[in-house]
């Protein structure tokens, strides 16, 4: 059964357009990820699920009740917003049990909640401060209390981790994956961080322009991107994309250069194409080539090492391309290297449609 | 030539600057304190020459007199009118401030529209409210000026009231509605707590205005709900004036007003430094 069904949805704001029919059903106990660049419509999205947008045109189901309509409070929901949204002149437990005591349930149980939640999220020894003696991940987790104890069929969180530090960051993401595994529930998860959006997520809904652009397991939107936008939106750093053309069955880059085409893919003779490379196929080359991989010479124009790996940038086809190499594999800009391209992994787009071949 | 040193010009700047502060304070104040004095002297000593500068023994009787003759109501007429007055402007001003600024009722202008009213001088409309009164037959009664004068803070609790409800946090209000309240419960249990301080400083101006409101107690009043404003024009005879009331009464008139900002001085502070800071 599909906890959240949504079919055909518009949203305007007067003239602007912000959600272009979006259809999504989301499973029981799946961990969605709406992502997407900033104004593609991914926090609209959510906010007309919560209902504090009503919806333009097309229809919301909750646990199988349509809910289009509904008021935030009747569509049995919990949110987490980025800015916490905690209480100021509450302190710590009764911001976790202001929407049990909203919901009139008895203090007997409002107290077992609010303390098994705070438990979950280590946060027991706090429920007597006030939110400005906390940190910003302990606010965060106090949010994500108040939204647990809800016990609420759908779960919202709208770019929860963006107000963090990469450290913290990194922390909290563990603490909602681990949240997830424990409750169950179905998570709806809006971001613009694509890692966020690739550890977290049972499946993606890449967004774009009011429209899902992609949908699918984190994995296979890496992998097999169905558009030039997914293919240069997943992925860091970013895809190398070469102009080329197909001639005889080879990608012929700018510069003349030869390159296999990727197994299984045709394309007509002629035909000008975008070569996607991932800068982690592209390698330092070892003795000889493995079948479908292609060995050339470059020279290293920059180094940027990130600790256990490193970025490096050299020309290829007539413009400049990253690759990521082992942290030692090279030491200074100017350095012959010969590079193995692993074609296999390649994508080939149509610039004319901006659609992977 | 001798210079003086920088340490010794510097003690000589602070003392000129303690001089002129304490000679500020003293011309302020006195009047103040003359007041206070005149109140517990007694007739002759109100009228000595040289003048007493201290009351001699403190007396009571110039109060006495005051509540005696029951003169000393008109403070709780002012009390009644301006208390609840106060507390009607500030339920309805919150609530339209709320509509204003969440919903934007009535566009972008209607605010101005509103606090618009506030520049009108109360004596264009005090007679034309005086017919209208005799008509519905209004005059001297407590609802006429508990309803003319939530009437008149309107403008100025929605004015200040708006400032302070757009700096809280939209996202607050939406957790509040998806956790379960509904408008009003968010109103009551989010807009209010979050602008306390806002609303404590609206309060006490709003008192205070109507405290002292001189006009419309002039005009609409007659015996059963003059103020103290009015009732301390009375005194002023074409013989003689009651000095040894008027102070009495001007000091009862100010306790309640003295008091009020006393006890809510710290979020008077607050609350007026949160609307300086907005833009």
């Amino acid at each position: 059964m599909s906890d959240l069904k949504i079919t055909g949805l518009h949203k305007h704001y007067g003239a602007y357009h912000a959600v272009k029919g979006i259809d999504l059903e989301v499973p029981s106990g799946e961990f969605t990820v709406l992502v997407g660049p900033s104004g593609c419509g991914k926090s609209t999205l959510l906010r007309t699920i919560a209902g504090l947008e009503e919806a333009s045109a097309g229809s919301i189901e909750i646990g199988g009740k349509d809910v289009t309509w509904a008021r935030p409070r009747d569509r049995d929901i919990a949110m987490v917003f980025q800015n916490y949204a905690l209480y100021p002149y509450l302190n710590v437990y009764e911001n976790i049990a202001f929407g049990l005591r909203a919901r009139r349930v008895a203090s007997a149980e409002v107290d077992k909640r609010v303390k098994r939640a705070a438990e979950m999220l280590g946060i027991a020894q706090l429920l007597e401060r006030f939110p400005r003696e906390l940190s910003g991940g302990q606010r965060q987790r106090v949010a994500i209390g108040r939204a647990i104890v809800r016990d609420a069929l759908l779960f919202l969180f709208d770019e929860p981790l963006s107000n963090l530090d990469a450290q913290l960051r990194d922390d909290m993401r563990v603490e909602i994956k681990r949240l997830h595994q424990e409750l169950g529930r179905t998570m709806i998860y809006v971001t613009h961080d694509q890692i966020e959006a690739m550890t977290l997520a049972d499946r993606i809904a890449l967004l774009r322009d009011g429209k899902i652009e992609q949908l699918g397991a984190p994995l296979d939107l890496f992998e097999r991107p169905a558009t030039r936008f997914v293919a240069g939106f997943l992925g860091s750093p970013k895809m190398n994309f070469l102009p080329a053309t197909i001639e005889t069955g080879e990608v012929i880059l700018r510069d003349g250069t030869k390159l296999t085409l990727p197994p299984g893919r045709k394309a007509p003779n002629g035909q000008a194409v975008v070569l996607g490379l991932r800068p982690q196929h592209i390698a330092k080359a070892g003795a000889s080539a493995a079948p479908g991989h292609v060995q050339l010479p470059s020279t290293i124009e920059l180094v940027q090492p990130t600790g256990s790996r490193v970025q490096v940038s050299m020309p290829l086809g007539g413009i400049s391309i990253t690759a990521e190499f082992a942290a030692h594999e090279v030491t200074a800009p100017g350095e012959q290297v010969r590079i193995d391209i692993d074609m296999t992994r390649a994508v080939l787009i149509d610039p004319q449609t901006d659609k992977v071949i | 030539m001798t210079t003086v040193p920088f340490h010794r010009r510097k003690e000589t700047k602070l003392v000129f600057r303690y001089l002129t502060a304490a000679s500020l304070v003293v011309i302020f104040v006195f009047p103040i304190y003359w007041l206070f004095a005149i109140s517990f002297k007694t007739p002759g000593e109100i009228f000595a020459f040289p003048p007493v500068w201290y009351p001699k023994s403190i007396q009571f009787n110039n109060y006495a007199v005051l509540f005696k003759d029951g003169d000393a109501k008109t403070v709780g007429n002012s009390l009644v009118l301006a208390s609840v007055s106060t507390f009607f402007a500030m339920i309805f001003g919150t609530i339209a401030a709320y509509s204003l600024v969440r919903f934007r009722t009535g566009g972008e202008n209607l605010a101005v529209w509103i606090i618009s009213q506030r520049m009108m001088p109360p004596v264009a409309i005090v007679f034309p409210v005086f017919l209208f009164y005799v008509w519905l037959g209004w005059v001297d009664t407590y609802i006429g000026l508990i309803i003319l004068y939530t009437a008149f803070s309107l403008p100025y609790v929605i004015w200040m009231m708006r400032g302070y409800i757009e700096d809280i946090p939209l996202e607050l209000e939406e957790s509040a509605l998806i956790d379960g309240c509904s408008r009003w419960e968010v109103l009551w249990k989010v807009v209010f707590p979050m602008a306390r301080s806002g609303l404590f400083a609206t309060a006490v101006f709003t008192f205070i205005f109507s405290w002292n409101d001189f006009l419309f107690a002039l005009v609409l009043t007659r015996t059963e709900v003059t103020t103290y404003t009015v009732q301390v024009t009375h005194y002023f005879g074409g013989q003689s004036n009651f000095w040894s009331k008027i102070a009495a009464m001007s000091v009862l008139g100010t306790i309640p007003v003295f008091i009020t900002v006393a006890t809510l001085q710290r979020y008077l502070v607050r609350g007026i430094s949160m609307g300086a800071v907005k833009g």
